[in-house]
C-alpha cells in the first residue's frame, strides 16, 4: 500500500487560513477579487479570502490562534469603508466588496515588509529556517526588492541582530541565543515580535508562559520574568511556540542540525491515549521533527513535549536490534540469527506444552504496539498455543473502565470525542492529572475553562488542574486515597435526596423501577457527605456545593484516570461515575458523558482485540459458542472456550510450577506490575521467557529469548485512542531490527506451525473487520480517505460514532448499580501511618523506556516522594533528602521533595525509573472485579536513610550482570 | 525567593487589592509607592495572588516607563522632550542637565540624590519646556531654572 506522502508546505489541507473558522451558521456572501464568496458570519475577511484561494500576505495570523492585527501586511481594501483594514480583525459583511491586491495596499504591504527586513538579518542562506519561513515568504510575495534604509555616515543603524556596531562597540539591543531547552532554541536576532509564539503559548497550550516585554522597539519576546531562560520559565516545552514562529526565532535544534525536511508522513504518536496525530517530516529516511498535524482530530494541531521531541529513544544506542537468547537467566546474552532465535523459541515453547500440558505458556499483548500486532498476538495464543492465557497491561490500568462501563452502558468504552470538552459547562476529573498525564487534552479543557466552563477536581492531591495561571476548580475535594466510591456515593445522595437528577432521562433511558431501587440505596443517611466525610477527608459543605454545581450546571462531563481504576474498588467506582452520569441525564450528546482517560496509546485498542483471558475481540465471552465459531472459522484451529489465566494469575501458577513460558511483547511487568517481588518469583520460576521489546527492560533481567522490536515509525497499523478513534500508524522509515513487531509474532507462530500468509498489516485489519461487528466498516482504504474513524462503525455507523449512546444505551437500558463503598483490606497502622498513591508527570511516561533514553530526563531525572511539610518535620526530613520508603511488601529508597500538594498523611511519587522501583512498596490487592492492582493505596513509612536500599543495590547489580551481552563470534 | 519582610508588606498590598477588577496596575502602583521600584522577587507573589504567570507579570511591568526595577534617587527629576517642548529649547535644558548630573537618561547622580528621565509631555506645551521634580511640574525651564532645581534636589 501507498504510503500518505505530503509536500511538508503549502499543500492539500496545508494552507494556513489565518484566523480560526466560525461555527456560525449564518451564511454571508460577499466579493473578493470579483470572486463570489460564502462563508459563515463570523469569518474574517482574511480567511473568506483563503477559502476562495486567494492568499492575502500575513505574518502575525495563524488560524489557530486568534486574530490580532499587529503585523499590518494583511491590508486590504473594501469598497466604501475609509483607508486600509486589516483583513484578519475584519469580519466578513453581506455584499462586501473586497480587493486584496490595489496599488494602495502592495505599496503599504512593501513599506511595511521594508521596515521589518531593515531589523532582519540577511543571513537567509545560512539560517536554519531557510526554505520553511514565512518572512522569506512573504518578502518574495509582497515583491520587496530594495531596503532604503541606510546607517548615518560613520553610525549604523538601531537593530537587534548584531552583536556589534561596525565600530566594534557592543550592541544594547543584541540578545544572544537561548539554547537552555534542549530541544529548541530561542534567537532574539531574528524576532519579528509577531506575537505568534506568545499567543500559542496562552491559547493553544494554555501555560502563558511568555510574554512580550518592554514596549516600542524596545518589545522582545521573553520566556518567564526578568533573568529567567526558557528552562527556567514555565515552559512545558510543547513546542506550540515553535510551531507558530514563521522565522527561525524558535527553532527545533534537529532542524538546525540535520537541514529543513523534505517529506511528511502522517502518523500517530504513540505516548498516551489521546492519540494525537503528527506529520513525521523527513530527509530520505531520516527523521527531522515530529510535528502536530492540524487535521488530526484527537489533537486539532497541539502536542505536547513527549510526542513533539521525545522520539530520540528510537536512535537510542541502547536499543537492542538482534536477538538474542540464553539458556539461563545467569547467563550473557549471546545474539543469534532470526531464524536460530525463532527456532529456539517455537522449539522451547512446544516442549512445554510437550511435558507440563497446552495450557502452561501464554502471553502479554502489549498497549504500546498496533491494533493488528495486538490481534495477532492474542491470535497466537488462541490458535497456535491453543489456550486463552492472554492478558494485556490493561490488567493493571483500566480493565475496570471495561468492566464498568460494559456492565452499566453496554460498551467498554469511553462515550464521548475529544471535541466534545469544548461544549460542556461543568467537568468533574476524578483520579486523573491531565496536565502531566494527558497534556493536549488538558490543553483543551484549560481553553474550555477559561472560557467558563466550571471545574470539580477530586484527588488526594493539588494537581496543577485544580489552580494555575488562569484557571481554577471550584471545587477541590481532596480525599483520602481509596475513598473513591464513598466520595462519588456521597454526591449521587445529595443529587437523589435533593432531588436534583433528571427524571425524564432516566425514565426514558434507564428502568425506573431500578433506579428507585438504587434511590432508596443511595438516599440512606450513611452516605451523606456528612457521614462520609470522617471517612474520605472531604469537606461536606464543599461535597454537597459540587454534587449541586454537577448537577446543575448545564453540560456535565466526567472525565477520569488510573486514580479511579487502580484500587480495590476500581469497577465500583466506574459504575459509580456511570451511576453519577445517568442520573443527571449527562449521556448521549456532546458536552457530556464518561470519558476515561487512558493511560497508553493503544490500551483502547488492545482491550478491543481481545487480549484479555475471557474475550475474544469485541469484548464477547470465549464461552460464546456462536463467536468462537466465528474465529474457528477462518483461523482453522479449535478456541477453548475456558478463559485462561490473567497476568497475576499466570505469575502464581509459574511460581505454583503450573505455568512455564511467556511471550511478553512491549510491555515491562517487572517494573510496571505492583509487588515487584512476587513478579520476579513468577518469571524466575518459568524456563522460557521471551521478552519482545525496544530494550532489554527490566522484565528481560529474567528473559531466556529477547526478540528486538520495531518502533512506531517503523510499522504500518493503527492505534486506538481514548475516544475509540482508529488512527493510522504509518511506515517511515525501515525498521533498524530487521522487521515489524507483526512480522516476529508472525515467524513465530508459523514456526509454531501457523500457516500464516500476511503480506501487510491492511490484511489482518480486514480480518478483525470481518471477525467483529463494531470494526465491520474499518479498513485502510477508508482510513486514507477519513483520516480516521471512531468505532463502532459498521453497516449502521458507516461514519463511526464520535458520541455513543445517543438515542439509547448499547446495552438497551442503562442500568444503575448498587455502589457500596468497602474500605480496601490496605489500612494505616502504628507501622506503616502514611498513604502512598503514586502518578505520573509531564515529561515521563510509564515506566520511561522511551522517555529516559531522551532528552526529557531534564526535567524529571530521579524519582521523588513528595511528602506533607507535617510530615515530614515529623520525621526529620528536609528537601532533597534521602528517604526510605517501606509498606508491608517492601522497601526502597528515593529523596524527599516538601509540598503542601499532598495532604497531611499522603505521600505521592512516580514510577518512571527502575532504579527506584516503586512496585517494590505496592501491593498485590487488587479489583474485586478485574484483579486490577491496586497502586493507588499503600500503607506506608517514610524515614531518614543513608541511600539505596539493599534490595535496590542488589537489584542493580543482578541487572548489571543480566544485561551482558557476549560479544559477537567473528 | 522574597524574605519574611517582603512576603508580609506584599499580603498587606494584595489584601488591599483583593476582589478589585483589574487589579495588576494598582498593585504594582502600590508595591513602587512602598518599596521605591518593584522588587524582582515579588513578581512570583503577585502572579500566585492573582493566578496568573510571572511571564504575564513581567510584560505588564516593562511595558511601563514609570515602573522601575532598581531604587531611584532621592529625587527624580523628569524633562520633556515631546516635540512642544523641544521647539522652544528641550534639547538644550536635556543637555545642561546631562552635563549637570553626570548622568544620561535613567541615570542616577553618584551620590544618590537625582535620577534624570525623559517624559513625553506633561500637558504644559504652552509654557514649555517643561520638567517635573519629584511630582510637581515646572514650567519655562531655562538654564538659571534647571541649575537652582538641580541644587535644590541636591545634586
Amino acid at each position: 500500500m501507498k504510503d500518505f506522502i505530503i509536500p511538508t508546505r503549502l499543500a492539500n489541507g496545508d494552507i494556513d487560513m489565518g484566523t480560526p473558522a466560525s461555527k456560525s451558521d449564518v451564511m454571508v456572501t460577499l466579493t473578493i477579487d470579483g470572486f463570489d464568496v460564502t462563508v459563515p458570519e463570523g469569518t474574517s475577511v482574511m480567511r473568506a479570502s483563503a477559502e476562495a484561494g486567494i492568499q492575502v500576505p500575513k505574518l502575525c495570523a495563524s488560524d489557530n490562534l486568534e486574530a490580532f492585527g499587529s503585523c499590518r501586511l494583511c491590508v486590504v481594501e473594501i469598497e466604501g469603508r475609509r483607508g486600509t483594514p486589516a483583513s484578519c480583525t475584519t469580519p466578513v459583511m453581506d455584499g462586501m466588496v473586497v480587493t486584496t491586491q490595489s496599488s494602495k495596499v502592495k505599496k503599504i504591504r512593501k513599506g511595511v515588509m521594508e521596515l521589518y527586513i531593515s531589523d532582519h538579518p540577511l543571513d537567509c542562506l545560512t539560517c536554519a529556517a531557510n526554505g520553511d519561513c514565512e518572512l522569506q515568504d512573504m518578502a518574495g510575495m509582497v515583491g520587496l526588492r530594495d531596503v532604503r534604509y541606510e546607517a548615518p555616515k560613520g553610525g549604523s543603524l538601531a537593530n537587534h541582530f548584531e552583536a556589534r556596531s561596525d565600530a566594534g562597540a557592543p550592541n544594547a539591543q543584541f540578545i544572544p541565543k537561548d539554547d537552555s531547552n534542549p530541544y529548541f532554541t530561542y534567537d532574539p536576532a531574528k524576532c519579528i515580535v509577531c506575537s505568534r509564539c506568545v499567543r500559542a503559548c496562552e491559547e493553544v497550550q494554555g501555560t502563558f508562559a511568555l510574554t512580550i516585554e518592554g514596549s516600542g522597539f524596545n518589545s522582545r519576546v521573553s520566556a518567564g520574568a526578568a533573568g529567567d531562560d526558557f528552562m527556567a520559565s514555565d515552559c512545558v516545552s510543547c513546542g506550540a511556540c515553535v510551531q507558530a514562529c514563521p522565522t527561525a526565532t524558535l527553532q527545533e535544534k534537529s532542524v538546525i542540525e540535520m537541514g529543513t525536511p523534505e517529506r511528511s508522513v502522517i502518523t500517530t504518536c504513540a505516548y498516551c491515549g489521546v492519540g494525537c496525530s503528527f506529520k513525521a517530516e523527513l530527509n530520505g529516511d531520516e527523521l527531522v521533527r515530529m510535528v502536530p498535524y492540524k487535521h488530526g482530530e484527537a489533537n486539532r494541531g497541539h502536542s505536547c513535549v513527549k510526542g513533539r521531541f521525545a522520539w530520540g529513544y528510537a536512535n537510542h544506542s541502547d536499543r537492542i536490534l538482534n536477538p538474542m537468547i540464553r539458556d539461563k537467566v545467569t547467563d550473557p546474552w549471546r545474539e543469534v540469527s532470526w531464524d536460530e532465535a525463532i527456532s529456539y523459541t517455537a522449539t522451547k515453547l512446544r516442549d512445554l506444552q510437550a511435558r507440563h500440558g497446552v495450557k502452561s505458556i501464554g502471553g502479554i499483548t502489549s498497549s504500546r504496539c498496533t491494533n493488528e500486532e495486538t490481534y495477532l498476538v492474542q491470535k497466537m495464543i488462541r490458535s497456535t498455543f491453543g489456550n486463552n492465557n492472554t492478558d494485556t497491561c490493561a490488567r493493571v490500568c483500566h480493565s475496570p473502565t471495561g468492566y464498568g462501563l460494559k456492565t452499566t452502558f453496554g460498551t467498554s468504552a469511553g462515550t464521548q470525542n475529544f471535541d466534545s470538552v469544548e461544549e460542556t459547562d461543568v467537568v468533574i476529573i476524578i483520579g486523573a492529572n491531565p496536565t502531566d498525564g494527558h497534556p493536549v487534552f488538558a490543553s483543551r479543557l484549560k481553553k474550555r475553562l477559561r472560557q467558563g466552563a466550571k471545574l470539580i477536581v477530586i484527588d488526594p492531591r493539588r494537581t496543577d488542574i485544580v489552580r494555575s495561571a488562569h484557571i481554577e476548580a471550584q471545587h477541590h475535594l481532596p480525599l483520602l486515597p481509596g475513598t473513591n466510591v464513598a466520595v462519588l456515593s456521597s454526591i449521587a445522595h445529595v443529587i437523589v435526596t435533593e432531588g436534583l437528577m433528571d427524571e425524564a432521562f432516566i425514565r426514558e433511558r434507564c428502568d425506573w423501577d431500578e433506579f428507585a431501587h438504587y434511590a432508596e440505596f443511595i438516599s440512606d443517611p450513611r452516605h451523606a457527605p456528612e457521614a462520609t466525610a470522617m471517612l474520605t477527608g472531604v469537606d461536606a459543605g464543599e461535597l454537597r456545593a459540587a454534587a449541586k454545581l454537577f448537577a446543575t450546571g448545564g453540560n456535565g462531563s466526567i472525565y477520569y484516570g488510573l486514580g479511579v481504576t487502580e484500587h480495590s474498588q476500581g469497577s465500583t467506582t466506574v459504575m459509580a461515575i456511570a451511576n453519577l452520569a445517568m442520573m443527571t441525564g449527562n449521556l448521549g450528546r456532546n458536552g457530556v458523558g464518561v470519558n476515561p482517560l487512558r493511560g497508553q496509546n493503544n490500551v483502547q485498542g488492545a482491550c478491543d482485540m481481545g487480549s484479555f483471558p475471557h474475550e475474544l475481540p469485541g469484548y464477547r465471552h470465549v464461552s460464546d459458542d456462536a463467536t468462537r465459531e466465528v474465529f474457528e472459522a477462518i483461523w482453522g484451529t479449535k478456541v477453548d472456550p475456558e478463559p485462561g489465566l490473567r497476568i497475576p494469575n499466570m505469575l502464581d501458577a509459574a511460581v505454583d510450577g503450573t505455568f512455564k513460558g511467556i511471550y511478553i511483547q512491549g510491555e515491562d511487568i517487572l517494573q510496571s506490575d505492583p509487588d515487584t517481588k512476587h513478579v520476579k518469583a513468577g518469571l524466575e520460576a518459568m524456563e522460557c521467557v521471551i521478552v519482545h521489546d525496544l530494550f532489554l527492560n527490566e522484565t528481560a533481567n529474567y528473559a531466556h529469548v529477547f526478540l528486538p522490536g520495531s518502533t512506531f515509525l517503523e510499522k504500518d497499523g493503527t492505534f486506538t485512542n481514548a475516544e475509540r478513534r482508529i488512527n493510522r500508524v504509518r511506515k517511515v522509515m525501515a525498521p533498524k531490527n530487521g522487521y515489524a513487531d507483526w512480522e516476529i509474532t508472525m515467524m513465530l507462530a508459523n514456526a509454531m506451525g501457523s500457516g500464516w500468509t500476511y503480506t501487510h498489516p491492511s490484511q489482518i485489519m480486514d480480518e478483525i473487520a470481518a471477525t467483529t461487528p463494531g470494526f465491520a466498516n474499518v479498513n485502510y482504504e477508508m482510513l486514507e480517505v477519513r483520516g480516521s474513524v471512531q468505532w463502532p462503525c459498521n453497516d449502521d455507523k458507516p461514519d463511526g460514532s464520535p458520541i455513543m449512546h445517543i438515542d439509547g444505551f448499547a446495552r438497551g437500558k442503562g442500568q444503575f448499580i448498587i455502589t457500596e463503598y468497602v474500605a480496601t483490606d490496605e489500612r494505616t497502622g502504628p507501622r506503616f501511618p502514611l498513604l502512598l498513591t503514586t502518578g505520573r508527570i509531564l515529561s515521563q511516561y510509564n515506566v520511561g523506556a522511551q522517555t529516559r533514553r531522551t532528552d526529557n530526563t531534564v526535567w524529571h531525572e530521579e524519582d521523588l516522594l513528595e511528602i506533607h511539610p507535617h510530615d515530614a518535620e515529623v520525621r526529620g526530613i528536609r528537601d532533597g533528602q534521602y528517604v526510605r520508603l517501606a509498606s508491608r511488601a517492601g522497601e526502597t529508597s528515593l529523596r524527599a521533595q516538601i509540598t503542601d500538594r499532598v495532604s497531611p498523611g499522603v505521600v505521592y511519587t512516580t514510577f518512571h525509573h527502575p532504579d527506584t522501583q516503586a512496585n517494590v512498596i505496592t501491593t498485590d490487592y487488587s479489583d474485586w472485579a478485574t484483579n486490577c492492582p491496586e497502586y493507588k493505596v499503600t500503607a506506608v513509612q517514610v524515614a531518614l536513610s543513608n541511600g539505596p536500599s539493599d534490595w535496590q543495590e542488589d537489584y542493580t547489580a543482578q541487572a548489571e550482570q543480566s544485561r551482558r551481552i557476549l560479544p559477537a563470534a567473528e | 525567593m522574597a524574605d519574611t519582610q517582603t512576603t508580609q508588606t506584599m499580603q498587606h498590598i494584595l489584601a488591599r487589592h483583593k476582589g478589585q477588577e483589574g487589579p495588576l496596575l494598582p498593585i504594582l502602583h502600590s508595591v513602587q509607592a512602598e518599596f521605591g521600584f518593584i522588587p524582582g522577587d515579588v513578581v512570583q507573589i503577585i502572579a500566585d495572588d492573582l493566578n496568573i504567570t510571572r511571564a504575564e507579570v513581567h510584560g505588564v511591568i516593562t511595558f511601563y516607563h514609570d515602573f522601575r526595577d532598581a531604587p531611584a534617587g532621592k529625587h527624580i527629576v523628569k524633562i520633556c522632550r515631546a516635540e512642544a517642548c523641544q521647539a522652544v529649547g528641550g534639547n538644550a535644558i536635556s543637555e545642561r542637565a546631562f552635563e549637570k548630573l553626570g548622568v544620561g537618561w535613567h541615570g542616577t547622580t553618584t551620590n544618590g540624590a537625582v535620577t534624570l528621565e525623559p517624559v513625553y509631555c506633561l500637558g504644559l506645551c504652552a509654557c514649555g519646556p517643561a520638567a517635573m521634580v519629584d511630582n510637581k511640574v515646572v514650567g519655562r525651564v531655562d538654564a538659571d531654572k534647571l541649575d537652582r532645581l538641580l541644587q535644590e534636589a541636591g545634586a
